[in-house]
């Protein structure tokens, strides 16, 4: 009753607050159905949904509080303006029962989030499920790609290691490791689940699942140098046969093509002058067995190039190799390859066509 | 006595010019002092915003590079924290604490001084980085390792290492100051519980300054000796460990949040009863919940951690002491509105606007704060643009929106002439609409995913709109603050006299003259009660003491007044060649360390000038 009352006596003649309102309620539906690649909004695994479902009972606190608040606010304002003729008002110096009611009205309403806050943080610490039923991934962050180890399915002891790209089986819960061995990189897939920091020197853990297939991106989250904001990745996830036939391909070593390009552009990787073989493994190659670099061994299968910067498609390959900062500035590709560097070193239009072929034989 | 030479010379008498400023030891010039630096510096970190606005106005744009963005809101965080809201609350305090307290000065004014000169140097420090070879690139929270000499090769970071350490010797020395002259230098009858609430903000954030700076100092001597001398408390290839990093830092951190928005809160306690004409409601209350922020501010650093892996136990128990804090800030907002409940407000005047203004923005970025308080649901929006609009919504629709109220509200008592209304009006109006657009819609590209500190993006990820409108809000808020300029300088030139008490005021700093005259009081006021020049004015309840007491003089001229000083700003040349030193060779440190030492010793064996009548 009361609050008809102050709406028909207040609000609805201050065309200026509703005007706002609407405003406020129409840009916030419009984010709520956000179907944006990086929308938390948009959740297709249950560690990401039930953020969403503790966001929304907190946002619906949230908004219950500003609401009541602002009016009470603008009344206040708006009934006790001054008038002419205004007499010294009473001197009230304070009410105490008033006052430890709004100590502990707002000691209430932070119990009712409190508590599902308590039993979400721990949902989403503790994996559901470290059987052998679960996928293991370890994700290791550099400045600036990302690389995720898998168990081989061949091979116990062995790890297959691929780059920028993390594939995943539908409904299974994934358990994640997360290492870093330079500075502090963030892991996030906002659709999947939120994020969890990989720090030098201490090894998080998380997980997640995805419920449907498809392809969630990824970029990381905490501030780890010039190129921070192309520090992209994305999360495949398929059906449980593709991902067996997907990790049993990444498993094996690299294709050896036949074509003369290509293997012109092996022999250039592999050189001293170039020196690729420095950074990056190829598993198969006697020579490329380099670790700061991403794994190359099937960089032809993968979507995108430069930690998910650009497609992968033969003319990005190419300008990535002839100038990687025209891509991703401050990588360290450009600052530590020595055909970067070294003027006399530099590769020629041939050279690069032939390091274009010989990687895009490698799917 | 034997005579023992001291080659010192004898106090200046520069009773105007720059000398005067210079050599000043008066608290109020040292106010002004504060406030205009801090002001030009807020604009230098304005302008820093606005080159990032201009990079991040569409997908893919190519204003700046990626280096120089990373640079850009490192200085931008940087400044607006120490350089600009800090000093700007220091000016006030220097300004108003022996106004409100009735004091001549403030208790050690030759320290007042230096704090200020070595905020100043300190300030030219970390900006000269620009011209310098680079500014410091790793954020204004500067995480461990990336700060690493390994990671960070150049001397951004060594400028932002020494000159925090400079600005700390300045914070704790104000600092120190203040807490001595609030609990020493009180009028008689002054109790505890009659101290304005300005004051005992000012005495709260005091002693949280007093607390947290020797927090952030161990970190940052730790972090230095790791890239100066090769040491390894952050090396995790040496066993150092980055999380202790942002432990230290974070147990400075949020304290240093509430000496950022306690000053404001204690501004906005004052002129909310002025211009509602009732006292503040619940005065104990107010000041209880002020003591209970300072301390629960000690508990919640972590929060700003949630995604370092602590573990399910630590991110409960700090998403419960968050949530908590709320409960004495909720309390507070409570109090302001009663406080106008019943009253007779003139929102017709700007001081008035920016506190309700305060009070609205508070309330969003206090909800939000809730709002990440949740461990579990904050993992989304961690490091994302939903932290940058909270932040925004605290740091600037709270303190900054509360010191500019601050600002129209005293400009009367510093010059003795009223700011202009219109122009406030435009000035308040554009700044709130600008700051509105700016960052409310950063919710929404936070929730949407967008990450802070990322220099680029592309049109794919559906960010576009937010950000554009971000950037269109970021100009209003500039005219906005040119407005402010404007209104400052056409009122310092042409405003209406003001008189003594504009605004029926009610402490006691509003009873002398307009300007305040050097000497503050003529007599010491002797108080009787929370609002005594209000109780004087309505009640008649005197706050003079009876005439013939012994420490008051009827002639000013007679007043004791503390003598000027060169050697405060000898001692921060000293300190700021001494930190330029470590950058740019050792002879450099040694010559400041002398120079330092001299002013020392003697600032602390100068003579004191004969009055010129006694």
């Amino acid at each position: 009753m009361n609050c008809k009352k102050i709406f028909n006596k207040f609000l609805s003649k201050n065309p200026f607050v509703l005007f706002i309102l609407l405003i406020v309620s129409l840009f916030t539906s419009i984010s709520c159905v956000s179907t944006n690649p990086q929308s938390t909004f948009d959740t297709y695994g249950p560690v990401a949904q039930s953020q969403l479902v503790l966001f929304y009972w907190i946002l619906a606190a949230a908004i219950f509080v500003f609401t009541a608040m602002t009016i009470i606010l603008i009344y206040t304002v708006y009934k006790f303006r001054r008038k002419s003729g205004d007499l010294i008002p009473e001197q009230i110096h304070g009410n105490t029962k008033l006052e430890i009611a709004w100590t502990i009205v707002p000691c209430i309403i932070l119990a009712i989030i409190a508590v599902p806050t308590i039993f979400t943080i721990f949902d989403n610490t503790n994996s559901p499920d470290t059987s052998s039923n679960s996928v293991t991934v370890d994700v290791y962050a550099h400045q600036w790609f990302w690389e995720f180890k898998y168990d081989d399915p061949n091979n116990e002891t062995e790890k297959i290691t691929v780059a920028n790209e993390m594939h995943i089986p539908v409904g299974k819960v994934i358990n994640i490791n997360l290492y870093s061995d330079d500075v502090i990189h963030s892991f996030w897939v906002p659709k999947l689940a939120g994020k969890v920091d990989l720090m030098p020197g201490n090894n998080n853990k998380m997980w997640l699942q995805a419920d449907k297939e498809g392809e969630y991106l990824g970029q990381c989250a905490e501030f780890c140098g010039v190129a921070h904001a192309l520090m992209k990745f994305r999360v495949i996830a398929e059906s449980q046969e593709n991902y067996d036939k997907w990790l049993s391909d990444q498993s094996k070593e690299a294709i050896v093509s036949i074509e003369p390009q290509a293997l012109e552009g092996k022999e250039i990787f592999e050189s001293r002058e170039a020196g690729c073989w420095s950074c990056h493994t190829i598993r198969g190659s006697a020579r490329s067995k380099g670790k700061t670099g991403p794994d190359l061994t099937h960089i032809g299968s993968r979507s995108h190039i430069a930690a998910g910067v650009v497609e992968n498609t033969q003319q990005n390959m190419a300008k990535w190799i002839e100038n990687p900062n025209s891509i991703k500035p401050g990588t360290l590709m450009a600052t530590n390859g020595q055909v970067y560097t070294d003027p006399d070193k530099k590769l020629t239009g041939p050279e690069v066509s032939a390091l274009v072929a010989y990687l895009r034989t490698l799917k | 006595m034997t005579t023992f030479a001291l080659p010192i010379p004898k106090r200046p008498t520069h009773p105007t010019g720059i000398l005067n400023w210079i050599t000043t030891i008066d608290h109020k010039k040292i106010g002004v002092l504060y406030g205009v630096t801090a002001f030009i510096l807020f604009l230098t970190g304005g302008i820093e915003a606005l080159l990032i606005r201009m990079q991040l106005a569409a997908p893919g744009m190519d204003f700046v590079s990626p280096e120089i963005y990373n640079q850009l809101f490192t200085m931008h965080g940087t400044t607006m924290i120490f350089l600009a809201i800090m000093p700007m609350g220091a000016a006030f305090f220097n300004y108003l604490i022996p106004l409100q307290i009735g004091a001549r000065d403030v208790a050690f004014p030759r320290l007042n001084a230096f704090s200020y000169w070595t905020f100043l140097a300190g300030a030219i420090m970390l900006k000269s980085s620009w011209f310098l070879g680079g500014a410091p690139n790793a954020g204004w929270f500067g995480y461990a390792p990336i700060t690493e000499i390994a990671y960070n090769p150049g001397h951004g970071i060594d400028f932002w290492i020494l000159s925090l350490q400079v600005l700390g010797i300045a914070s704790l020395a104000a600092a120190f100051n203040f807490i001595v002259t609030i609990i020493n230098l009180r009028a008689p009858g002054m109790t505890l519980m009659r101290l304005p609430v300005f004051t005992w903000m000012t005495l709260i954030t005091s002693i949280l300054l007093v607390l947290a700076f020797p927090v952030i100092t161990v970190a940052l001597i730790e972090l230095m000796f790791d890239r100066f001398y090769g040491m390894n408390f952050f090396n995790p290839v040496r066993g150092g460990n980055p999380v202790l990093w942002q432990h230290l830092f974070w147990v400075f951190g949020h304290p240093e949040v509430y000496i950022l928005i306690l000053p404001a809160m204690g501004l906005v306690s004052e002129i909310i009863p002025t211009f509602s004409k009732k006292p503040l409601f619940g005065y104990p209350v107010v000041i209880f919940s002020g003591i209970v922020i300072g301390f629960m501010g000690w508990m919640v650093w972590s929060h700003h951690m949630f995604t370092v892996g602590l573990g399910a136990v630590a991110n409960s128990i700090f998403a419960i002491t968050t949530m908590l804090i709320a409960v004495p800030t909720g309390v507070k907002i409570f109090n302001w509105i009663a406080t106008m409940w019943k009253g007779s407000i003139d929102f017709n005047k700007t001081a008035m606007l920016y506190s309700i203004g305060f009070i609205f923005l508070f309330i969003i970025g206090g909800l939000s704060g809730v709002m990440h308080s949740s461990a579990a649901s904050d993992a989304q929006q961690q490091d994302t643009y939903f932290i940058v609009a909270h932040i925004h919504y605290v740091l600037f629709g709270g303190a900054i929106m509360a010191l500019l109220g601050g600002v129209y509200f005293y400009f009367p008592k510093i010059t003795g002439k009223l700011m202009d209304e219109s122009l406030g009006k435009i000035n308040f109006w554009l700044t709130f609409i600008g700051m509105n657009l700016t960052f409310f819609p950063m919710h929404f590209s936070g929730m949407d995913g967008m990450p802070r500190r990322i220099y680029t993006y592309t049109s794919e990820m559906g960010w576009d709109l937010w950000n554009l409108i971000s950037t269109f809000g970021v100009f209003i808020m500039g005219a906005g603050i040119l407005i402010f300029v404007l209104n400052i300088v056409y009122s310092y030139l042409r405003g209406k006299e003001s008189g003594n008490d504009p605004w029926d005021a009610r402490t006691i700093e509003w009873a002398i003259p307009s300007p305040t005259p050097e000497y503050n009081f003529k007599k010491i006021p002797l108080i009787h009660s929370v609002d005594a020049f209000w109780e004087f004015k309505r009640n008649g309840t005197p706050i003079e003491p009876a005439s013939g007491a012994s420490e008051n003089s009827e002639d000013e001229k007679n007043i004791h007044l503390p003598q000027p000083s060169y050697w405060p700003m000898v001692v921060s040349i000293g300190i700021m060649l001494a930190a330029y030193g470590m950058i740019f060779g050792l002879p450099i440190s040694i010559l400041g360390t002398i120079i330092g030492f001299i002013g020392v010793y003697a600032w602390s064996l100068e003579p004191v000038n004969e009055p010129e009548q006694h």
